[in-house]
């Protein structure tokens, strides 16, 4: 086979994407149908071993994405009893400050009878159209309150004003975050609880 | 070369000069000559004929405004490997003239061009000193300390306007469309007629007439905008019938000054802007710079920790690879069928670096001091897959699709020749220096991180035409696999970063240059700190921008269609070309 390759070069080549060509319709054959259009035929598709066709039909199908997935930050809010929402954040402003484009406004509250800063931000901006998807602000946030979002579907029909978003479209639900990032969610829930236990 | 080259003279160097002409830098965390600027050209010639050191691999300069003096860097190497010699040269801000090394290191030209376009210093003897980044009408020069950019905030991040009281002000508002140029005074862009064009099209080589024949020379603009570019890059051919009777690159399209907004960066900050060098391969470029910043640091980076970031980095080589061999098949005109068959592993490499960085292309994925997050057992085995089973399977396929075949061969063999002394000349690195047959890999002539515990060959080529580059290529593919076999044999458990994560590091002052061998030829970045959060020079000696100075020599005398395999076998980025 080898000298075969050496001699006829080119009937090799084409030896190879002929192969390649009946494999899309042989794999197909064995495989079933379940090849397409189902969770596990489209995890089955981006294996090692693979072969046949590869590619995932968006966005009819999409890939399953990792949990270290990262697009555009949002803000963990824990839901209180009442349904009232805590913000994790507290204003500290380490996310801004180290935050490589410098999307990120921060306006801290003060609070009404003293005058004196509060740990709560009164105003949370970001401008997506900056926005890197770096992860730092996430990264870096000792409060665990800023986290980086799944959601990459993200075409709007406006530019401008609207995608700078404030807190209203920045704020999400402690639960979906654990919906998102399962693992990451339960080990720094340890490490929290770990924390504010008081020390024997 | 006398037997100089074979000991290491560098300690006794000062004496090899008269008095006066070179001096040891002794600043604190400096190293290095400071050579005398009357003297430079006579210094560099002994450095070179004398002294071994064969190739010049980075020109870049840093602005002291302080102090009033722009220092010029050079970094020499030997191509018998070993570590560079530093020398510099100190001009006054005021009279910023250095003599011109093209004559002895071709290498030098662009560099010297883009020193001249984005830090204002007069190369004397320069063939062609002209703009190569900025475009023809731009006033200043960006990278100078006292310029400032049309909407310019504040001289270092974090801008103080952010927190606590941040106002948000939208980009687009800021910075309004149709508004978001600066122009000199008195210039109006409609009726401006660029010189340099001329310039361009006169510096172009040109072959006697034949009045006989009645032809002429013929002055072709392939690209800004030429599917054969990969991207915004223009090439300014002079043809004779279907001959190259000279050419010109031009670019600078894509450029947005990443080292000045590397300037106004905090350290840490640098390190996603990095991701878009050349963002096919982002996992190398964090890797160099983590290691200029650590050098000047003095961090030591835990064992896991350099074994999961030089698993990444030939992970990168390899997928990286791929797509060069893909995508020179395609600029043959296979169009896109073999670029097709080599982007599968690239999607399944893809799939590992977003399980382990959170993006498939972006990936920044290392801090100073090791990496960003372990690497867990599952992503191993299925690194381990790919790379028992896959990939070779995919390189015995790629082999009796390409490497002998006929219409591949006629079309790359004896095209784009680059003699051995001409690559290196030339300092051109990567695969096509080593295609010329010239064995200089940084990971074997000047080891870092885990690279001298490691088995493997340097793949060198025979011809230095495009087949051998894609030799090369192949071979490489196949050495990384090797050493990511030892990798996962050995790899150790324990911490992935030395310390606390921290977003603010302490650099302490001085200069250092971090350099990988990345899958487009030597990555370095140079960076001068002076003790505060922000580098006070951040310089990327990019390979592709400096391979490209061998495109000219290459391509003359070949045929136009030609010129489009040469372009594609370089394998640029524009993304880190333009900068």
């Amino acid at each position: 086979m080898k000298n075969f390759g050496k001699r006829f070069g080119v009937m090799s080549s084409l030896g190879v994407t002929m192969g390649h060509f009946f494999d899309t319709y042989i794999v197909d054959l064995v495989k079933g149908r379940k090849r397409y259009w189902t969770p596990e035929g489209i995890e089955a598709r981006r294996q090692a071993d693979t072969e046949g066709i590869f590619t995932i039909q968006y966005p009819e199908e999409q890939l399953p994405v990792p949990e270290e997935f990262r697009v555009l930050p949002f803000l963990v809010y824990d839901e209180g009893e009442n349904g009232e929402k805590n913000l994790r954040c507290t204003a500290c402003g380490i996310c801004a400050k180290v935050c490589p484009p410098q999307c990120i406004w921060i306006y801290r509250a003060t609070d009404p009878v003293t005058g004196k800063p509060s740990p709560h931000p009164a105003e949370f901006h970001i401008d997506m159209d900056i926005c890197m998807n770096c992860g730092f602000c996430a990264e870096y946030c000792p409060f665990d309150a800023i986290k980086m979002d799944h959601d990459f579907e993200l075409a709007s029909y406006t530019r401008g004003e609207s995608h700078l978003y404030g807190l209203d479209k920045l704020m999400k639900p402690v639960s979906y975050y654990e919906s998102i990032r399962p693992v990451n969610a339960s080990r720094e829930a340890a490490a929290r609880a770990e924390k504010a236990r008081p020390k024997a | 070369m006398t037997e100089a080259t074979l000991v290491n003279p560098l300690e006794t160097l000062v004496e090899h000069f008269p008095s006066g002409w070179v001096k040891k830098d002794d600043r604190p965390g400096y190293s290095g000559f400071i050579v005398e600027r009357e003297h430079l050209l006579d210094f560099a010639r002994a450095m070179r004929d004398d002294f071994g050191f064969d190739y010049l691999s980075m020109v870049t300069a840093s602005d002291y405004l302080a102090e009033g003096i722009f220092d010029v860097v050079y970094y020499a190497y030997k191509t018998i490997g070993g570590p560079a010699l530093v020398f510099k040269v100190q001009v006054p801000r005021e009279d910023a003239v250095v003599p011109s090394l093209v004559a002895l290191y071709p290498g030098a030209d662009f560099q010297e061009r883009e020193l001249w376009d984005l830090m204002g210093i007069r190369f004397e003897g320069h063939p062609d000193l002209r703009r190569i980044l900025m475009w023809e009408g731009f006033e200043g020069h960006p990278l100078r300390k006292d310029w400032k950019e049309p909407f310019y905030e504040e001289d270092v991040k974090p801008f103080k306007s952010r927190w606590p009281e941040g106002k948000p002000i939208h980009a687009d508002d800021r910075n309004p469309f149709n508004d978001n140029v600066q122009y000199p005074t008195g210039f109006d862009p409609e009726r401006w007629v660029p010189e340099a064009e001329t310039l361009l099209y006169s510096g172009l080589q040109q072959t006697a007439h034949y009045e006989e024949f009645k032809t002429d020379e013929l002055i072709v603009n392939m690209g800004p905008q030429h599917p054969s570019t990969h991207g915004v890059f223009r090439m300014v051919v002079s043809l004779q019938g279907e001959k190259i009777v000279d050419l010109k690159p031009v670019m600078g399209y894509l450029h947005r000054n990443h080292e000045k907004i590397g300037e106004r960066n905090t350290f840490l900050q640098n390190m996603p802007f990095t991701d878009r060098l050349d963002y096919t391969t982002s996992m190398s470029n964090n890797f160099a710079y983590a290691l200029a910043v650590e050098k000047l640091m003095g961090l030591q980076v835990p064992e896991r920790a350099e074994y999961i970031r030089v698993i990444m980095a030939e992970l990168t080589r390899i997928m990286n690879h791929f797509f060069a061999t893909g995508f020179l098949l395609n600029d043959l005109g296979v169009y896109f069928t073999a670029s097709l068959y080599a982007i599968e592993e690239r999607e399944l490499i893809l799939d590992i670096f977003e399980e382990v960085s959170g993006s498939r292309m972006m990936c920044n994925y290392f801090r100073f001091g090791g990496v960003v997050r372990d690497v867990s057992d599952e992503v191993l085995k299925k690194i381990h897959n790919l790379i028992y089973d896959r990939i070779p399977r995919k390189l015995d396929q790629f082999d009796a699709y390409l490497t002998n075949n006929e219409i591949l061969r006629t079309r790359c063999e004896g095209v784009g020749v680059l003699t051995a002394d001409q690559a290196i000349a030339l300092s051109t690195a990567g695969p096509i220096l080593r295609a010329s047959g010239v064995p200089y890999d940084v990971r074997r002539a000047d080891p870092y991180s885990i690279y001298d515990r490691l088995d493997f060959d340097v793949v060198t080529g025979i011809h230095g035409d495009i087949y051998d580059r894609y030799l090369v290529r192949v071979g490489e593919i196949k050495e990384s696999i090797k050493i990511i076999k030892q990798l996962l044999r050995d790899i150790p458990g324990g911490p992935i970063l030395a310390g606390k994560p921290a977003y603010q590091v302490r650099v302490p002052a001085g200069e250092s240059y971090g350099r990988v061998e990345g899958p487009k030829g030597e990555l370095g970045f140079y960076i001068v700190s002076s003790g505060k959060p922000n580098p006070e020079r951040y310089h990327v000696r990019a390979p592709t921008f400096i391979n490209l100075t061998s495109l000219a020599p290459m391509s003359r005398g070949e045929k136009v269609a030609d010129v489009v395999v040469i372009l594609g076998a370089i394998d640029i980025v524009l993304g880190e070309v333009d900068r």
